[in-house]
């Protein structure tokens, strides 16, 4: 068991898959030579070479489209978007061919997309999306959104190992920001199996990503252990069963997310309590998203739209006292 | 007549003793346009199912009493909102804009209006509709238990006290508690489910405890008796909550709350009067030549059958002005009785599944051809569903008539608070002894049919039964075509 950041867990588990196994290889934008923008794969090529962690030409559909290849022929393929807004450029690759090519043709399409995403450092709307909303709506694809150092390593080795296109968010935020302690030994996490990040009896908030520590500060701030977090872990598949049956024990839920909020995956949150827990509700769900426009650049503005402890908490003090 | 206000739909009072009624259904869904006396919604109560119009013009903004939910009468069913407002407000936020404008003081005029306009009882304007007005009363919020309309005052406090969360519905449906007693801490004094989760912890609640309660009555010698069982009521009791389970090959069903009232009244019926039943046997041969004779003539200057139920209808009529306690009736320890007829006829539903009693009244005005009218209007309009509270109230006497069948006896079950009710059975052709012109007997082919008069034997004893029997029998043998 050693100390790792969110970063050092990425970095690690990708490098014991490609130890493991021959199949796994790594492409993306200066993923080979310069070890990545955030150096996930610092040291890689030096270790496996050049034909394992390649260096891409400047075209996600290239990228996308070639891994998507490989992997019908039987490879392991890690893609790396530089930044997760990048996907848009891969969008056809990805969810006309990658997602739908089980479903038209059997052939299963194992590759992982990784995607560093999120905002908090004034990288302006190019640079801080969170689109994972986008792709929960595609049938055929997967997307993990981690926020702890221990499920980023177990939750990649999921994701490689699952035969479907699988898209791994990872944020920015979190990289360098959450060190814990992560187990030696390699280990997977189901993919759509929730985790409880704090327990409560009187407010779920149902979070993922690096809210699960916006809320958390806002809850310990509350202060009087009334919130449970549940962290999706996997916003698809996500795990309806956790969240349902927490908010059947609350009967008090917050819905977080630090995409906007029209159309967010916490949309689709918010109608299954509202549906299939109507009558455990003793309050309005709540949502706490960002607002409708694309992320500014300015501090003081960034800070004003991506969702901060304090609206959380005001969020939660409206629910306590409703 | 268009309205500028929200108006409130809710359940009539459909008879002084109806203290409930059932959804049956919506006619109108929730965004669609209605018009003024419009068909809104079927309900049924323990007396009569009918429609409930719309109280004005505008959009059906909001359904508040789902189908097959009974409620008692004076809940909100629905709100009328005038066209083109917004939506339905939902629950009470602070988001929500104060009104643009102060409530005008005539909102309650213009509901009032409207009701009277879609005709009585069917709406009245709600505690609700009042409190918009400046001049609003601090008790007027304390019988409502839902959402505001979108002109009310939305300021979050005032409404939340009364406004139940579909968690506390449920827990206090479950645990039978009334929301009202338990003391809220929620935004404006809501019940929130710790409210309502520590009140059940404290206890202690009536159903909860009743089990308990019982042995410890029979060990103790001295504890007082319990309370005598309340008198019945023109109420329906509730069925039992927990639902019968079917055992293989059972079906389960509903019991409406027609079936409910009929249960109900049949049981306490037999529970209030000393039933007896006597018969007798009427030869109908010139009622049925008067009527082969009329038919033609009443079908085609009236459109009406002279029904022989019409016949003895009008005969039973005249018989009971000499027979006033047949026509009476027992109110405590007095004996009521009157100088006019309101005859009930049993009707069944078309499907099958219920009775009517509507009552024709003062009958004692009709001839024939008024009685023969008025027994197929009256029948038509059960039929139809179309009956007013009014409709099947106030009977002293009633008829039944299941001899359509070929029944020929029966002892049917008074309707409370009358003293008798008479049956009529089919007309068959039998052997008869009659006496020729010459005085002789033989046997003749007649029209026969059995009559039966069941009655209270607490006021109506057999030999003044016999005597009113024999009277019928009389009148309807030598029926005179001038004087009916």
């Amino acid at each position: 068991m050693a100390e790792m950041t969110y970063l050092q867990a990425i970095s690690d588990a990708l490098r014991g898959e490609m130890r493991r196994d021959k199949r796994v290889f790594v492409i993306g934008e200066d993923v080979g030579v310069y070890g990545g923008a955030f150096k996930v794969t610092l040291g890689f090529q030096e270790e496996f070479g050049a034909w394992r962690v390649i260096d891409a030409p400047l075209s996600e559909t290239a990228i996308v489209g070639g891994c998507t290849g490989a992997a019908m022929m039987g490879m392991r393929p890690v893609a790396e978007m530089q930044f997760a807004d990048f996907i848009s450029c891969a969008w056809d690759q990805l969810v006309t061919v990658a997602a739908k090519q089980r479903y038209r043709a059997g052939t299963p399409v194992p590759i992982t997309v990784r995607l560093p995403s999120g905002g908090g450092f004034s990288g302006g709307p190019f640079h801080s999306q969170n689109p994972e909303s986008s792709f929960a709506h595609i049938p055929g694809l997967k997307c993990v959104c981690p926020a702890t150092p221990e499920d980023a390593k177990g939750l990649l080795i999921s994701a490689i190992e699952d035969p479907n296109p699988v898209l791994y968010f990872e944020h920015k935020h979190l990289y360098r920001r959450i060190k814990t302690e992560v187990p030696d030994e390699r280990y997977t996490i189901p993919l759509g199996k929730a985790r409880t990040h704090l327990e409560g009896n009187e407010i779920t908030v149902v979070t993922w990503g690096a809210m699960v520590y916006t809320a958390e500060e806002a809850a310990r701030e509350l202060g009087d252990g009334s919130v449970e977090i549940i962290d999706l872990r996997t916003v698809l598949p996500w795990d309806k069963k956790a969240v349902l049956e927490s908010v059947r024990k609350t009967s008090k839920a917050l819905v977080l997310h630090e995409d906007t909020r029209t159309g967010g995956f916490g949309a689709e949150i918010a109608a299954t309590i509202a549906e299939e827990a109507f009558e455990d509700l003793d309050a309005p769900v709540k949502r706490i998203a960002a607002p409708d426009a694309p992320v500014p650049f300015s501090p003081k503005l960034e800070k004003a739209f991506i969702p901060q402890v304090e609206d959380v908490l005001a969020g939660l003090r409206e629910l306590t006292e409703y | 007549m268009a309205t500028n206000t929200a108006l409130d739909v809710v359940m009539p009072q459909m008879g002084v003793s109806v203290s409930e009624g059932t959804i049956t259904k919506w006619l109108k869904s929730e965004g669609e346009p209605v018009a003024a006396d419009e068909p809104l919604l079927e309900i049924s109560t323990d007396k009569v199912d009918t429609e409930v119009p719309s109280p004005g013009d505008g959009v059906l903004q909001q359904i508040l009493v789902a189908e097959g939910e009974t409620v008692d009468v004076g809940t909100k069913l629905a709100v009328i909102a005038p066209e083109g407002a917004a939506p339905a407000a939902g629950l009470p936020s602070a988001e929500q804009p104060p009104p643009e404008k102060t409530p005008e003081p005539a909102t309650a005029r213009a509901a009032a209006e409207s009701n009277a306009a879609a005709g009585g009882e069917a709406v009245t304007p709600t505690a609700e509709t009042t409190e918009a007005t400046p001049a609003r009363t601090p008790t007027a919020e304390t019988t409502e238990a839902t959402p505001a309309p979108a002109d009310a005052p939305t300021d979050g406090a005032a409404d939340g006290k009364t406004f139940v969360s579909p968690v506390v519905a449920r827990i206090a449906s479950e645990h039978s508690v009334d929301v009202g007693q338990v003391s809220g801490t929620g935004r404006g004094g809501r019940v929130t489910k710790k409210d309502i989760m520590a009140y059940l912890e404290a206890g202690p609640q009536a159903p909860a405890k009743a089990p308990e309660a019982v042995p410890e009555r029979a060990a103790g010698a001295t504890a007082p008796p319990p309370p005598p069982a309340p008198a019945p009521t023109g109420a329906p009791p509730r069925p039992p909550s927990p639902e019968p389970a079917a055992a293989a090959g059972e079906q389960l069903e509903p019991m409406t709350a027609m079936r409910r009232g009929i249960a109900e009244h049949m049981r306490r019926s037999l529970d209030t009067s000393a039933h007896v039943t006597s018969a007798i046997e009427v030869d109908m041969s010139r009622v049925v030549g008067i009527r082969e004779k009329l038919k033609k003539e009443y079908q085609s200057a009236y459109g009406v059958n002279p029904t022989y139920l019409a016949f003895i209808a009008r005969t039973a009529v005249e018989t009971l002005r000499e027979y006033p306690w047949v026509n009476g009736e027992i109110r405590g320890e007095t004996i009521v009785t009157r100088n006019f007829v309101n005859l009930g006829f049993a009707v069944e539903l078309a499907d099958g599944k219920g009775l009517i009693v509507p009552v024709l009244k003062n009958a004692e005005t009709l001839n024939l051809l008024g009685m023969a009218k008025g027994v197929a209007q009256l029948a038509q309009r059960a039929r139809d569903k179309k009956l007013l509270p009014d409709d099947v109230q106030g009977g002293t006497f009633t008829i039944t008539n299941p001899g359509g069948y070929g029944t020929f006896h029966g002892t049917p079950v008074i309707s409370q608070p009358q003293a008798g009710i008479l049956g009529t059975y089919a007309v068959v052709k039998r052997p008869w002894v009659v006496q020729d012109e010459l005085g002789a007997d033989v046997i003749a082919i007649r029209s026969m049919m059995n009559l039966t008069l069941t009655y209270d034997h607490r006021l109506v004893d057999g030999a003044l039964a016999g005597r009113f029997l024999r009277d019928l029998r009389k009148r309807l043998e030598t029926w005179d075509e001038s004087s009916y």
